[in-house]
C-alpha cells in the first residue's frame, strides 16, 4: 500500500522527470547517432588544416595532362600558318584588284 | 614574280601541307621521352619552327645585304618578306615553347638566356617591320641594317644554351638524338623549311605587286 501509495502519489512528478529524462538521453543518443552517420558520410579528408609539409613530387592523378598542351602547339601551329596565308591572300588579292583598275584606267586613256 | 616562282608556290604549299598532315601519323610513333613524356612531343613542331625563322632571317640578312651594298631594289623586296616570315615563325616558337614549358618546368616561362635572347631577335624583327610600315623615306636602309644586326644575333641566340647553364635543353640534344626521335623531328623539320619557303614565295610575290603598282602609278604622273 505504502509503495502503491508512493507510487501513486509520486507518479505525475517521476513520470514528467523521466520523460525529460527519456528525452534528453533520446537526444543525446540522437545526435550521438547523427554525428556518427555525418561523420562515416564524410569522405577522409587529407588536406593539412594544422599546418604545410612540403613533398618532392605531386602524385600522378595531380598532375596537368600533356595531351591537350601538344594538341594544342599543334593547333597553334595549323592557325598561324593558315591564318598568315589567309591575310597574305587577301592583301595580294586587293593589290592585284587595284593594279587591274590602273591599267583599264591608263587603257582606257590612252585608247580615248 | 617570275613565272616559275608563280608556280613554285602551289608546288611548295602542297609539299608542305603533305609533310605536316604525315608528321602527327610519324610523332605519334615515336617513343617517349623518359623524364618528359608525352609533352616532350612539342619539340617537333617547337624545334623546327625555330629552325626556320632561322633560315627567314638568314635570307633577310643576306638580302639586307645586297641591297645595302648594291641597291638591288629585288633583294629588299626578298628582305621584307623574310622579315615578315621570319616573325611569323618566330611566333609558333614563342608560343609552343611555353606550352612545353609549363608541364616540362612547371612554368610558362623563364627570364633565362635562351628566352629572353629569343623574345629579343622576335622584337628586333617586329622593329624592322615597323620601320619599313611608318619610317618614311630612307627606312629601308635604316631597316637594312636592322635587318643585318638580327642575322649576326642568331649564333648567339643558338649557343646561349651551352654558354649559359639555363633550364632550356641544350642545342647538343639535336645532333646526339637517337634514329627514333631524329626521324619524326627531320620529317617535321623538313615540312617547317619548305613552309617557310612558300610563305617566302607568297610574300615576295605580294611586294613585286606592290612595286609593279607603284611604277604604274609613276608612270601616269609623269604622264
Amino acid at each position: 500500500m505504502g509503495i502503491l501509495r508512493l507510487g501513486g502519489g509520486s507518479r505525475p512528478a517521476a513520470s514528467g522527470w523521466g520523460i525529460r529524462r527519456l528525452l534528453a538521453l533520446g537526444l543525446v543518443i540522437g545526435l550521438a547517432a547523427g554525428v556518427a552517420v555525418l561523420d562515416a558520410a564524410q569522405p577522409p579528408t587529407t588536406a593539412a588544416q594544422d599546418g604545410f609539409v612540403p613533398m618532392p613530387d605531386i602524385p600522378p592523378e595531380d598532375q596537368m595532362p600533356a595531351a591537350p598542351l601538344v594538341a594544342a602547339a599543334y593547333a597553334v601551329v595549323w592557325a598561324i600558318a593558315v591564318g598568315y596565308l589567309w591575310t597574305l591572300w587577301r592583301r595580294l588579292g586587293t593589290v592585284e584588284a587595284e593594279l587591274a583598275d590602273v591599267a583599264r584606267r591608263i587603257g582606257e586613256r590612252d585608247g580615248a | 614574280m617570275t613565272p616559275m616562282n608563280r608556280r613554285l608556290f602551289p608546288v611548295l604549299a602542297g609539299l608542305s601541307l603533305f609533310f605536316f598532315v604525315t608528321a602527327p601519323v610519324i610523332i605519334i610513333r615515336a617513343p617517349y621521352e623518359s623524364t618528359m613524356g608525352l609533352v616532350q612531343k612539342i619539340f617537333y613542331f617547337h624545334f623546327p619552327a625555330w629552325m626556320a625563322m632561322f633560315l627567314a632571317i638568314f635570307v633577310l640578312g643576306i638580302a639586307s645585304g645586297l641591297y645595302l651594298f648594291r641597291r638591288k631594289p629585288a633583294a629588299d623586296r626578298l628582305a621584307v618578306a623574310a622579315a615578315e616570315t621570319a616573325v611569323i615563325f618566330g611566333l609558333m616558337g614563342l608560343i609552343t615553347g611555353p606550352l612545353w614549358g609549363i608541364k616540362a618546368w612547371g612554368v610558362w616561362w623563364q627570364w633565362d638566356a635562351r628566352l629572353t635572347m629569343a623574345v629579343i631577335l622576335e622584337l628586333i624583327l617586329i622593329a624592322y617591320l615597323l620601320l619599313r610600315q611608318y619610317g618614311g623615306a630612307g627606312s629601308d636602309r635604316l631597316a637594312a641594317g636592322i635587318g643585318i644586326f638580327a642575322m649576326a644575333n642568331v649564333p648567339f641566340l643558338y649557343v646561349s644554351t651551352e654558354i649559359w647553364r639555363t633550364v632550356h635543353p641544350r642545342t647538343s640534344v639535336v645532333p646526339t638524338l637517337p634514329v627514333d626521335f631524329g626521324i619524326p623531328l627531320w620529317w617535321s623539320f623538313a615540312g617547317f623549311i619548305v613552309l617557310c619557303m612558300a610563305l617566302l614565295a607568297a610574300r615576295v610575290r605580294l611586294e613585286e605587286q606592290r612595286a609593279a603598282l607603284d611604277r604604274l602609278y609613276l608612270a601616269v604622273e609623269e604622264d
